[in-house]
């Protein structure tokens, strides 16, 4: 039994280094612990946007934009009326939220979410909405309006995380859904 | 023990004088030179008054602060949750200037269409914070 464990570790070790040297670049302990959260989309850790950007919706990940469309949206007169609103902020705020974005956008992610947003835009596209990407469209083109729109609890696809649970740690996926006034997701 | 107890005394007068400290310095902050005398109920008026937006609709800060600010509102477009906004059940309001002045721009240009006075500001305080 201890020989077989042995053995096991071995191997295992062995396989695990020899995928390491394919990502030397990023360092064998970042390799190891990326690959479950690579699934989704880089959480946010920056306070200051966080902050800012939670105060009237859920802070969307940079992850979800291209770069363009994050320039087009944070704009200072875009901010002035941000979808009907004023989210204006002073100059050194938007410049730090600008940087944060444009650093994180979807074009320079390596989480599978943002690469499939970035597969489903063509190259001149930059849409100002999360909800007008064709990757997103699609994902939700099952569920009917009654569950969205018209449900009281949920207004518009646009407030991710009253149906994604976890949407603030940046996951997901099918199974971690649950429609307020409706019930979990299931095919 | 008795240095502590005094030590307590200290810090419990700081964490006092420091959140009064604040609501004044938002006070002369809007009232630099002193000639301008706030009221609550000037303030508590401005609050509830109603104006109409390009399509009609009614207009006010209680549209997403709600009628009893000592409980938590609602945005009127996202239908986000926001914490109650008297300082007597939220600690944290009005202690920082830049989110008063952030907030009061962007909120009296959505309710009134256009930045409220330092008049109205001063007013609105005193009246939110002696709810
Ligand atoms: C004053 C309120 C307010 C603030 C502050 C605010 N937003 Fe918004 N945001 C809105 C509203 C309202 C919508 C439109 C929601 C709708 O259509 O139902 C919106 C929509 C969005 C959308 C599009 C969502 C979709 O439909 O795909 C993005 C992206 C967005 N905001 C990013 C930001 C960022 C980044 C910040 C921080 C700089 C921010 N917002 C701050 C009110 C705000
Ligand atoms: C009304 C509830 C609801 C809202 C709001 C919502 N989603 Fe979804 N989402 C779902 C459901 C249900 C599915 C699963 C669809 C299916 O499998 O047929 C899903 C699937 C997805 C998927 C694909 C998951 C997978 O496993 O393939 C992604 C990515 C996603 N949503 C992102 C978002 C983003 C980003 C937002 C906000 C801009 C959002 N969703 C808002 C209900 C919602
Ligand atoms: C469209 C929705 C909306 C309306 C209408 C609105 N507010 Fe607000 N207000 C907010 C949001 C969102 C916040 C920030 C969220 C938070 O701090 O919890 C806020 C915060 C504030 C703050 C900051 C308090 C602090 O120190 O934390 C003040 C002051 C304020 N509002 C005053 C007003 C006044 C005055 C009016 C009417 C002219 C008004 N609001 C109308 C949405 C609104």
């Amino acid at each position: 039994m201890k020989k077989n464990s042995v053995v096991f570790m071995l191997m295992m070790s062995v396989t695990l280094g020899g995928v390491s040297v394919l990502h030397a670049d990023e360092g064998f302990a970042s390799w190891l612990f990326s690959v479950e959260r690579k699934k989704g989309v880089e959480p946010v850790t920056d306070a200051i946007y966080n902050e800012e950007c939670s105060a009237c919706h859920f802070p969307y990940q940079p992850g979800w934009l291209p770069e363009a469309s994050w320039q087009k949206l944070i704009a200072a007169s875009a901010l002035e009326d941000h979808f009907g609103e004023s989210a204006e902020l002073d100059e050194q705020t938007q410049q730090h939220i600008i940087n944060f974005l444009t650093a994180n956008s979807a074009d320079k992610s390596y989480y599978k979410r943002s690469k499939k947003i970035m597969a489903s835009l063509n190259k001149d596209q930059a849409p100002i909405r999360i909800t007008k990407v064709p990757y997103i469209i699609k994902k939700h083109d099952e569920i009917p309006e009654k569950l969205i729109s018209k449900n009281e609890k949920v207004k518009s696809l646009s407030y991710c995380e009253k149906c994604h649970k976890k949407a603030e740690k940046g996951i997901f996926d099918d199974d971690s859904v649950f429609i307020p006034g409706h019930g979990y997701w299931s095919d | 023990m008795k240095k502590y107890i005094g030590l307590i005394v200290i810090i419990g007068l700081g964490c006092v004088s420091y959140a009064q400290a604040n609501m004044d310095d938002l006070y002369k902050y809007y009232n630099p030179q002193g000639e301008l005398t706030f009221g609550a109920e000037r303030g508590k008026t401005l609050w509830h008054k109603k104006h109409l937006d390009k399509k009609g609709k009614e207009r006010a800060c209680t549209t997403c602060h709600g009628e009893d600010l000592r409980k938590s509102g609602k945005h009127a477009k996202t239908g986000k949750v926001i914490d109650p906004l008297a300082a007597s059940v939220n600690k944290e309001r009005f202690t920082d200037l830049k989110k008063v002045k952030k907030w009061f721009k962007r909120n009296c240009k959505w309710v009134l269409g256009r930045e409220c006075t330092d008049q109205e500001k001063g007013d609105i305080l005193k009246y939110l914070s002696q709810l």
